[in-house]
């Protein structure tokens, strides 16, 4: 491993935020990342939102890695999380990632086209 | 599964469900030889010598959701499809290792694909597992511990998203000079 000084560098601006990352509060994301949702691409969606969130330093977001969610056919799968409420998405891209950021996660309204009840009702 | 990272993926996600907590990737490509050979080991809880003869059966699965499990046989089949040798070995409490030797210059070995992204997502998993990654190109060698990134870090958690791709620079940036460097090794 080299360059091991900007790691300083990162870790001390990590310390002067003053925003603590709590699991509970705000919007967590869920990709389905078992077998089915690897083949289907999942993969390169959850480093989208990575990249997004982190350029864009969207704050009280985060994303995290689950397994299988149940409906293999309309994966990838991502999911919402809100408080008592969740979104589910089906056969998100790249595009949708970025919709869904958009459009729901800053602008508070889902996107319709992606929405579970499309593909099962 | 078109990259072999995304195999790497996959088969990890066994390690975590067994509760491991120390995952090792080992890629070594030996051009002479011929051979890519990619080992994973972890120290979850293992298999008994039933579940280790069923898992390369696609109609095994340790899941509830579905009847199917092919990631161990996906897995397997990319790695036959070049005329390499699969073999999965574990120890109930000890751990699990698989090692796949595919041929290097086979037209049907799928390239390494983005193997930063497979160990972030893996890092970013809640289980919060710990990678080493060890890459060899002929005689250059790069490694990747999360262990030591962590150590650096103190209470900043490794999830931290600038962290991560600082994670993947690294990992990125170091493949690509293992490459350089035996290039200009050879030349010389």
């Amino acid at each position: 491993m080299k360059s091991l000084d900007d790691l300083k560098k990162i870790r001390d601006a990590a310390q002067r935020k003053v925003t603590m990352r709590d699991k509970q509060d705000g919007i967590r994301i869920l990709v389905g990342m078992a077998t089915c949702g690897i083949s289907a691409g999942a993969r390169p969606v959850m480093n989208k939102f990575v990249e997004e969130i982190t350029n864009r330093d969207i704050k009280n977001v985060t994303v995290t890695p689950v397994g299988c969610i149940g409906e293999c056919s309309i994966e990838p799968i991502v999911e919402v999380l809100e408080g008592d409420n969740r979104t589910t998405y089906c056969r998100v891209d790249e595009d949708v990632a970025q919709r869904i950021l958009d459009e729901h996660i800053l602008g508070g309204k889902v996107v319709k086209d992606n929405i579970i009840g499309k593909f099962r009702v | 599964m078109n990259e072999l990272s995304l195999h790497i993926l996959d088969i990890c996600q066994n390690s975590i469900s067994a509760n491991a907590s120390l995952i090792e990737i080992k890629i070594q490509e030996i051009i002479d030889a011929n051979t890519y050979t990619i080992e994973i080991s972890d120290d979850g809880h293992g298999m008994n010598a039933k579940t280790l003869s069923q898992v390369s059966d696609p109609f095994f699965t340790t899941r509830t959701t579905r009847k199917v499990g092919l990631g161990i046989s996906l897995f397997k089949m990319a790695c036959e499809l070049t005329g390499g040798t699969f073999s999965i070995t574990s120890k109930e409490t000890i751990g699990t290792s698989i090692k796949a030797i595919f041929k290097h210059d086979h037209v049907d070995r799928a390239p390494l694909g983005d193997i930063e992204e497979t160990l972030t997502v893996l890092l970013m998993n809640e289980a919060g597992i710990d990678i080493r990654y060890v890459h060899t190109y002929n005689h250059q060698t790069y490694y990747f511990d999360s262990r030591e990134v962590k150590q650096i870090l103190g209470d900043v958690p490794i999830t931290d998203y600038n962290v991560i791709l600082w994670i993947k620079n690294n990992i990125k940036e170091g493949l690509l000079s293992i490459q350089k460097e035996e290039k200009n090794e050879v030349s010389r």
